[in-house]
């Protein structure tokens, strides 16, 4: 029997490029460039090996997958290969025209990011103006050509004010679901984390709402709410632990076991340049690495929640202790618990670092 | 446990962007929904795969009655709890 248990989602990062700039942009510091970037037949590939492998939906993402001139192409592909296609997109770049053609090829789901309610401040963490508007544009013609529609909005101090806004946005432009997202400290959001972090009294406040709201809404907006891992004293399983659910492949073709593995120094990444995705998905070295529970050192590895949260974030126990094999110190049990309540209480007003 | 009642004459139908495969790598038939999957057995997906917006409730019953030879009562307990359910996690239309 094969002790590898067989992907069920594939996040596929078809460019770096995007027209905004959020300054919680999950995206790596340094960029891969676009020359580089994996084509037309190389994605329709990775696609076939994916779906032969088990995976049911692929995720388009990037930077702004809408940036690829190539789109319904590769929506077509992943449709053909038998995959639950999924966009998720700033529509900042899309039209309702080029829209109509991702329908055509096959799109099953829509899900646009709104950076707040609030026009002006949503220009602004956007970093570029005329977003907003663009954005309820393509989210309306969305809606207009029958696509399936979810609005994420990543939450962080300047816009958790204004939650009970943004659902009802999100209400008002028809989505099917609402992702309310608190920002996740990696990348772009690690750079400027402490401007980004909301204060302890805006998380307690956010819990009890976003349940009033899921009841004020239920039967029409599904809403979604990833809550910071910070303040409950618990770590999260990292997409339901390494290597176990999902695959992300960079524009280039690397394959990560998350977006941000490569934070973590020292793991290997093969690419499906090299290696086709079932090999990439058994046998290389950075998803062996912190795969299942035998990596792990204590607390983790007499846990009764160690199949659970199989320890943690791996790239958020590297970035707050420098080991990688670290529990991650969101965990009440980690001895590095303490590095998360400071951190909680780090929230401090300073300009944001914007990604260029 | 008491749930909403699905009347007899509603036309299920699955969720829009609610897709129904079969998986091999995954042991069977999902329903494949934004970010979500859900595995079905395969009673689950005899009656999912029926839900085409054209059959009503009423009918759906009879059909797996005659099926699965059980009582109608029977089937249409099962069969309601399972729309319900699925209706719940927005997965079917009634």
């Amino acid at each position: 029997m094969d002790p590898v248990p067989a992907p069920l989602g594939l996040l596929a990062e078809l460019t770096h490029r995007c027209p905004l700039g959020c300054p919680y942009c999950s995206n790596p510091l340094a960029l891969e460039p676009p020359a580089d970037e994996l084509d037309t037949a190389a994605w329709s590939r990775v696609f076939r090996e994916a779906a032969a492998l088990g995976v049911l939906q692929v995720h388009l993402s990037g930077g702004e997958p809408g940036l690829r001139p190539d789109l319904a192409a590769l929506v077509g592909a992943a449709r053909a290969a038998g995959l639950y296609t999924n966009l998720i997109t700033s529509a900042v770049g899309l039209s309702e025209r080029r829209l109509g053609a991702l329908v055509a090829a096959g799109l099953d789901h829509i899900q646009i990011s709104i950076q707040d309610s609030d026009p002006a401040e949503a220009d602004r963490i956007a970093h570029r103006a005329g977003a907003f508007a663009r954005k309820r544009e393509i989210a309306r013609a969305a809606v207009r050509l029958g696509l399936p529609l979810t609005v994420n909005c990543v939450i962080h101090r300047g816009n958790i004010g204004r939650l009970a806004a943004i659902v009802a946005l999100a209400a008002e432009l028809g989505a099917d679901r609402v992702e309310i997202a608190h920002a996740q400290y990696h990348g772009w959001a690690l750079a400027n984390r402490a401007a980004l972090m909301p204060t302890p009294d805006q998380i307690t406040a956010a819990g009890p709402l976003i349940e009033q709201l899921r009841d004020a809404y239920r039967g029409g907006l599904m809403l979604d709410a990833v809550m910071p891992d910070h303040h409950s004293g618990w770590a999260k399983p990292c997409l339901g632990g390494w290597g176990r659910r999902s695959l992300n492949v960079t524009p280039t073709g690397l394959v990560l076991p998350c977006h941000a593995a490569q934070t973590i120094p020292g793991l290997v990444f093969w690419s499906v340049r090299d290696h086709s995705l079932a090999d990439i998905w058994r046998s290389s070295p950075a998803f062996a690495a912190f795969r299942g529970t035998a990596w792990m050192r204590e607390p983790c590895a007499s846990c009764a929640r160690r199949e659970h949260d199989f320890g943690g974030c791996r790239c958020q126990a590297f970035a707050l202790t420098g080991d990688a094999q670290a529990t991650d110190p969101a965990c009440r049990l980690s001895p590095d618990h303490a590095v998360v309540l400071d951190l909680a209480r780090s929230a401090r007003d300073e300009p944001f670092r914007w990604r260029a | 446990m008491t749930s909403v009642a699905v009347p007899v004459n509603a036309r299920p139908k699955l969720a829009r962007g609610v897709r129904m495969t079969t998986s091999e790598a995954h042991g069977g038939p999902v329903l494949l929904a934004p970010e979500r999957i859900v595995r079905l057995d395969t009673v689950a997906a005899d009656i999912v795969s029926r839900c085409d917006g054209h059959l009503t409730l009423a009918e759906l019953i009879d059909t797996l009655a005659e099926r699965y030879a059980a009582p109608r009562e029977t089937i249409a307990a099962d069969v309601t709890t399972l729309l319900r359910a699925l209706a719940d996690k927005r997965l079917i239309d009634l």
